[in-house]
């Protein structure tokens, strides 16, 4: 198990105080002129070096990304845009790094920013987290006050940071759909290419990050790329922040390190499944969008991004939905559906159209109001849609379906047959 | 996607007050210049906030003060779910009833809201006092079943726990916002299995 002392959010929970004064105790903007006195190549070097994966789900080297934006500022400013558009359902780990542990967030914001020569950062939080926002610009102030960021700061990279928001559409995590939400605009994905480090913010460079990816930032250029990297397996290092949700016995998020064994993430600190191990169904391991797991996989799968990709799902955001064999697996996959026809930007035919039609005949599905040829319909709408879309929206309506599909055809069958012949009886 | 109108019946005008209006104009300078619609979410929110709902005039008006179409507004104020195109009630309920809260019962909660508000979601209760709907995701997933009351969250509920709490709402009490069992935050329920150190 991962030490305390190698934990990054050590005031995950908020047992202390949020403020400048304690989060300083905790480590936070200690020696930050120093890492900045490094040089741009030293820190990205760090960062490459240190194995970090982007956060927010896809999982992308974040030190590659930052290298990504042009070496020379020319008539276009930079921008970095921090992602807290957190809306993956079964996802809150942003949450409590916002209104706990806001300047680790803060302090990245200003280190990332001097590392691709930005000099303006936005951070976008999601609408509904009005507390968080709130939270978090309390920081803000706070580091203005102190002079740790702003014109003329003591680390000698003039900074502005504004806290942005949100209205409630989970499409604008999509980050090309949250920079058009940031200008004023309805979240449309866009075409990639142009990429954000070319065309992204107001037509300028740009590098959106996830909330945690730029919050461990600082603590990695503090202990080191070999601290970080030593944590976890090769290609999936460091610490993450787990979301446990669903039927264990003591929900909750944790930092932990990754590959851990899903049992031993749920068993230790989730007390466990509720009504034992022998009591599982499935669980989807990292946020909506990712295919559920039977209880087989979930037996021995580790909870990283390659260890999960090799089983057919992903360690997307790390959240960890547990459903015991009381669940109506079916139900609580179409209750998905709906999630993703709602969200559904209707930009793509393919996402607009297809959300709804798949929502449809998911809740035929939990009925078993359907023909068993049907399901082989269902499974092949899905491949219609994924990857034939803008964005990832559609893939993220497809896969929780081709999961059940994957591993419940059974369930779906004999739904279906019990529901032909109760109509068979009742004629 | 879902189909959201202004509503039919709509107010004459829309002003924002003084104070509102200088939060709107502090917005507009948080952006590059000429970047100013960048200001239309947190107009309309704020706008929101002062009328309870985004009304026809405030869509236009919002136009007006950040040099946009009111079209460009409209599509904004009508694609992001926050924004209520009606009349809600002096609390609104949002309650999350996607997977993770629907595994840990979120149907009581929709179940106490339609017995103690209103049948229908969305739909002012008889002494104007609340309004709920279902929400998607509100991420809060460890500490589901969850809703959100105006600003707050309320977090770990039953059926039970949510009619005490319009209740008290109905009383002009403020109930404890947060987790509603013995639990601070999102650690573990029952006790922390990290982080344990004697705080310095």
């Amino acid at each position: 198990m991962l030490s305390d002392s190698d934990r990054i959010f050590t005031n995950l929970y908020g047992f202390e105080s949020a403020g400048l004064e304690a989060a300083k105790k905790r480590g936070n903007w200690d020696g930050t002129k120093a890492i900045l006195e490094r040089g741009v190549d030293s820190i990205i070097d760090t960062m490459k070096k240190s194995g970090l994966r982007g956060r927010g789900g896809a999982g992308f080297p974040t030190g590659l990304k930052w290298s990504f934006m042009p070496k020379e500022v020319k008539e276009r400013p930079h921008y970095l845009v921090v992602n807290a558009d957190e809306s993956e359902p079964g996802t809150c780990k942003d949450r409590d790094i916002l209104r706990h542990d806001p300047h680790t967030l803060v302090e990245g914001c200003l280190i990332a920013s001097f590392a691709m020569r930005a000099h303006v950062a936005y951070i976008y939080v999601r609408g509904e987290f009005i507390r968080e926002r709130e939270a978090l610009q309390r920081a803000v102030d706070e580091a203005y006050a102190a002079k740790l960021i702003g014109k003329d700061n003591i680390h000698g990279w003039d900074f502005d940071l504004y806290v942005h928001h949100g209205a409630g559409a989970y499409i604008c995590g999509e980050e090309t759909a949250l920079l058009e939400s940031l200008e004023g605009k309805k979240g449309q994905p866009r075409l990639k290419p142009p990429f954000p480090a070319n065309m992204g913010l107001y037509g300028c460079p740009t590098t959106v990050n996830n909330v945690e990816s730029i919050a461990v930032a600082p603590t990695i250029l503090r202990r080191g790329a070999e601290w970080f990297a030593g944590i976890g397996r090769p290609n999936n290092t460091g610490t993450k922040v787990f979301c446990i949700s669903g039927h264990v016995n003591r929900p909750c998020n944790v930092e932990e390190a990754m590959g851990i064994p899903l049992k031993e993430l749920i068993e230790k600190h989730a007390g466990g499944v509720r009504g034992g191990w022998d009591n599982l169904l499935a669980i989807i391991p990292g946020g909506a969008s990712v295919p559920l797991l039977p209880k087989s996989i979930c037996d021995t799968v580790l909870m990283d991004f390659d260890s999960l990709k090799n089983v057919q799902s992903g360690l997307g955001t790390a959240a960890v939905i547990v459903m015991d064999k009381s669940t109506d697996v079916v139900k609580a996959i179409q209750r998905l559906s709906y999630f993703y026809k709602h969200e559904s930007c209707g930009q793509c035919t393919p996402c607009r159209e297809g959300t709804g039609w798949m929502w449809r005949v998911m809740t035929r599905m939990v009925k078993g109001n359907a023909k068993p040829e049907e399901i082989d319909l269902l499974l092949d709408v899905t491949k219609q849609v994924e990857g034939h879309t803008i964005c990832a929206l559609g893939d993220a309506a497809a896969w929780p379906i081709q999961g059940l599909i994957r591993h419940f055809r059974p369930e779906l069958e004999r739904r279906i047959a019990e529901y032909h012949a109760m109509a068979r009886a009742a004629e | 996607m879902s189909v959201r109108r202004l509503h039919e019946i709509q107010p004459e005008s829309f002003a924002f007050s003084e104070a509102n209006l200088a939060r709107v104009q502090e917005w507009m300078a948080k952006f590059p210049e000429g970047r100013q619609r960048s200001a239309v979410i947190a107009a309309l929110w704020i706008g929101q906030e002062q009328e309870g709902w985004v009304t026809k005039p405030m869509v236009e008006e919002v136009g007006r003060l950040l040099d946009m179409p009111y079209i460009r507004v409209l599509e904004v104020a009508t694609f992001y779910t926050m924004f209520y195109l009606a009349p809600v009630g002096k609390h609104h309920l949002q309650v999350c009833t996607t997977t993770p809260c629907w595994l840990r019962g979120s149907d009581e909660v929709v179940k106490a809201c339609k017995k103690h508000i209103h049948d229908k979601p969305h739909t002012v209760s008889a002494d104007g006092q609340f309004s709920w709907e279902e929400m998607e995701c509100l991420g809060a997933c460890v500490n589901a079943p969850m809703m959100l009351i105006d600003k707050d969250p309320y977090e770990d509920l039953t059926g039970d726990k949510v009619v005490e709490i319009i209740e008290a709402l109905r009383r002009g009490e403020s109930p404890k916002t947060g987790s509603q069992i013995d639990r601070h935050t999102s650690e573990p329920v029952g006790g922390r299995t990290t982080l344990t150190k004697e705080e310095a």
